[in-house]
């Protein structure tokens, strides 16, 4: 025991005077995880664990308050059932449509217009610098204001058509914000005008990131304009496509604040959202059950459309 | 090494700090509310000062949003959190809900003391008494089926109080004739709901209006006389502006104020805004019943629910109670904010006409038992059944369902799936 113990201690007091230089070494490794420890707990808690505390209680019989008894899917049903009452539509059933149609709008006009404004933006003309910021103001705002200012601007007794109509143009018919099958599209104009932008911003910094080069190279093999847009400028956007596209889905999806202000639910509730949905039945009918299915139904479609997206690009850059 | 000392510190800090507010929250009362407009935010200032006098400080919290729905989501944390506020101003089932949940504190004593029992009209005690336990203090009773016409322009039309529904669109049609808006509408889901509730009561009558709406009975609900309601609402609904979809009820108020339209169905707290600019009653503006609901009352209530406190805190949430259903209060209130005291045996004196006929109509109605909660505002039915029943309301006005039969249908399918 005694002989076994010596060299035990000689080479712990040689691990202590190496120690105090790696403690150090090891602190300094450390650092960042340290650092960064609190807001990876927070985003632990307060996204993952909400979100599995959502779907918890989507499976509870919960109205006001939280219940904590497990029944079966019963809020899931009642979404399901509802999915398919068109005629006259559930509220459900329009909210679902709805972002059918404000999805693939506000995405495919806020790429294509903030695609088309940069590459005008960058055909190097005077006033770049004064432009770009007005294009860019609209993001600065709130879409609350966005929503109240687009109200008074659409709404026919006020904005747009009276002031036509004052100015001799008594024809002039425009009232799709009073119109419920209309009304999502004036969320879609609101939406757009906000965001458009942001994305030419986000296509402008691409551009500017593309060598000059190739772009001098393809003009010497005789390539056109457009040809040199299709074939190598937009393919080389292809990264900015993608962000563009992740930052505006969510956007898309979790809308909510724009269309309280812009329409207040329209007529008959007619623009409503999944997220108008999701507020309305968790705290205004105290269906809290519902309105927890309905916003895990809101994650699985974000999940559905993103995921494969970003899986397909970043797994195309990795090769 | 000082870092750590100075958080350390600090925290001492703040729980001595924590520990001076529990002591100074014995004499205080903490009230969550959303009454922050020029007129409430005056009609509050009458109870702040009489507990003033009684040595009890006021701690406002509030939040703003006119239907409330902010300031019970604030609650909900607030609760949650086991933080509660003395009172809390809440609207009809939301009272109920919270004292299922045990939250509510108890006011019998001091009701007993004051005698509320008597003075408050029965169907009130519905929603402030829990399992025979005083939750709440009401604040006052709002009436739904007015109509406030402007004078002026029904003197030009040369027309008189409607007492039938087809008077009434006799009325809406001269005014038409005249080149006037008929009916000012705001096209929101409440607001129509709302005129619905009267429209109701008018076509099938005070004990058809409680089978349906206060009791859901089925039978009543799918009935033809509520198919005929459907019907008239979708005579009214000829008369409108075609700009009305998504207006504000203050708006609407604001055409028949300048003019613009003759007449808008609406609870009384649209005196108010006649109020507000400087009309008079029978001057400026009439106020009549609903035509054919002369001697019904449907109400909707403010109420102050009173939490579970620690006994440290009862005091001064018992002197709330007491200075809250007090004469002096219900009548300086209820003068200011439009609607009529919640305890029938208040002098009318300080009541403009339209006030003294609503109190004199509530302490009727209560008398006969004919005074009936909104379903529209919440008073008929829990929230999850008022907005099943608000969403095929306005389906209907909104042509998403297109004929009485189908809204019937609709109405009795919506309103079971709620249940």
């Amino acid at each position: 025991m005694t002989i076994s113990t010596m060299p035990d201690r000689v080479s712990a007091s040689a691990n202590s005077s190496r120690r105090s230089v790696s403690l150090r070494e090891r602190l300094q490794d450390m650092l960042p995880k340290l650092v960064l420890a609190p807001s990876f707990a927070a985003v632990i808690v307060f996204v993952y664990g909400f979100i599995l505390w959502t779907i918890y209680l989507s499976f509870t019989n919960s109205r006001t308050f939280p219940n904590y008894t497990l029944t079966d899917a019963r809020a899931y049903q009642r979404l399901w059932r509802w999915t398919f009452e068109s005629d006259p539509p559930s509220s459900w059933y329009t909210s679902i449509t709805n972002l059918g149609i404000f999805g693939v709008l506000y995405i495919g006009i806020c790429l294509a217009l903030g695609l088309l404004l940069a590459i005008l933006l960058d055909q190097k003309i005077r006033g770049e610098g004064m432009l770009r910021p007005i294009y860019l103001y609209p993001m600065a705002l709130s879409f609350i204001v966005t929503g109240v200012a687009w109200k008074w601007f659409l709404d026919p007794g006020l904005g747009l058509e009276k002031t036509l109509h004052a100015w001799g143009w008594t024809s002039f018919h425009f009232d799709w914000i009073k119109n419920k099958d209309r009304v999502i599209y004036t969320v879609v104009i609101a939406g757009v005008w906000q965001a458009s932008g942001f994305v030419m911003a986000m296509f402008l910094a691409g551009l500017r990131g593309i060598d000059g080069e190739i772009m001098k190279a393809a003009q010497m093999d005789g390539a056109t304009t457009v040809q040199l847009y299709r074939r190598i400028v937009i393919p080389m956007l292809r990264p900015v496509f993608l962000s563009a596209f992740i930052v505006l889905a969510h956007m898309s999806i979790k809308s909510y604040d724009l269309v309280v202000a812009l329409t207040s639910g329209g007529p008959g509730g007619s623009a409503w959202l999944p997220s108008n949905f999701m507020y309305e039945y968790t705290f205004k009918r105290n269906e809290m059950a519902v309105g927890s299915a309905s916003a895990v139904i809101m994650l699985m479609t974000i999940t559905a459309i993103i995921v494969p997206y970003l899986y397909s690009e970043l797994k195309e850059k990795g090769r | 090494m000082k870092t750590i000392a100075k958080a350390l510190a600090g925290s001492l800090m703040a729980s001595t700090l924590l520990a001076g507010a529990a002591l100074a929250q014995t004499k205080e009362v903490q009230m969550l509310h959303w009454w922050t407009s020029g007129g409430e935010a005056a009609a509050l200032n009458v109870l702040k000062g009489d507990l003033a006098k009684e040595g009890f400080a006021w701690k406002d919290v509030p939040v703003a949003g006119g239907g409330g729905d902010a300031a019970m989501t604030a609650l909900k944390a607030m609760v949650a959190a086991g933080n509660y506020p003395t009172a809390s101003q809440m609207l009809g089932y939301t009272v109920l809900d919270y004292a299922a949940a045990g939250v509510m504190g108890d006011l019998t004593e001091t009701a007993k003391k004051e005698g509320w029992d008597k003075a408050v009209p029965a169907p009130l005690q519905k929603f402030s008494v829990y399992k025979g336990k005083w939750v709440a203090a009401p604040v006052n009773v709002h009436s739904v089926n007015w109509l406030w016409i402007n004078k002026a322009v029904m003197d030009k039309i040369g027309g008189t109080e409607p007492k039938t529904f087809d008077d009434l669109i006799a009325l809406l049609d001269k005014a038409k004739a005249a080149g006037v808006i008929p009916l000012a509408l705001g096209g929101q889901s409440w607001q129509e709901a709302t005129m619905f509730d009267s429209i109701v009561l008018s076509t099938g009558g005070a004990e058809f209006y409680k089978k349906a709406f206060n009791d859901l009975d089925e039978a009543s609900l799918k009935s033809p006389t509520m198919k005929k309601a459907f019907d008239n609402l979708g005579r009214l609904k000829a008369y409108v502006d075609p700009n009305y979809s998504g207006r504000d009820w203050n708006l609407a108020t604001a055409m028949v104020i300048k003019g613009d339209a003759l007449v808008q169905v609406m609870g009384d707290w649209a005196k108010g805004e006649f109020v507000a600019a400087k009309k008079e009653p029978g001057k400026d503006f009439l106020c009549y019943r609903f035509p054919g609901t002369d001697g019904t009352v449907i109400y909707n209530s403010d109420m102050f629910g009173m939490f579970n406190v620690p006994a440290d805190r009862r005091a001064a949430q018992a002197a709330l109670a007491t200075a809250t259903l007090s004469k002096s209060f219900q009548s300086a209130f209820n003068v200011v904010k439009g609607s009529v005291p919640a305890r029938t045996d208040v002098p009318d004196t300080a009541f403009d006409a339209c006030g003294k006929k609503g109190i004199a109509d509530l302490k009727s109605a209560s008398e006969k038992g004919t005074l009936f909660g909104s379903l529209a505002q919440g008073y008929g039915a829990p929230p999850a059944v008022a907005n099943a029943y608000k969403d095929v309301v306005t389906k209907f006005v909104h042509d998403q369902i297109k004929t009485s039969d189908q809204a019937v249908i609709e109405l009795v399918k919506a309103i079971n799936d709620a249940k």
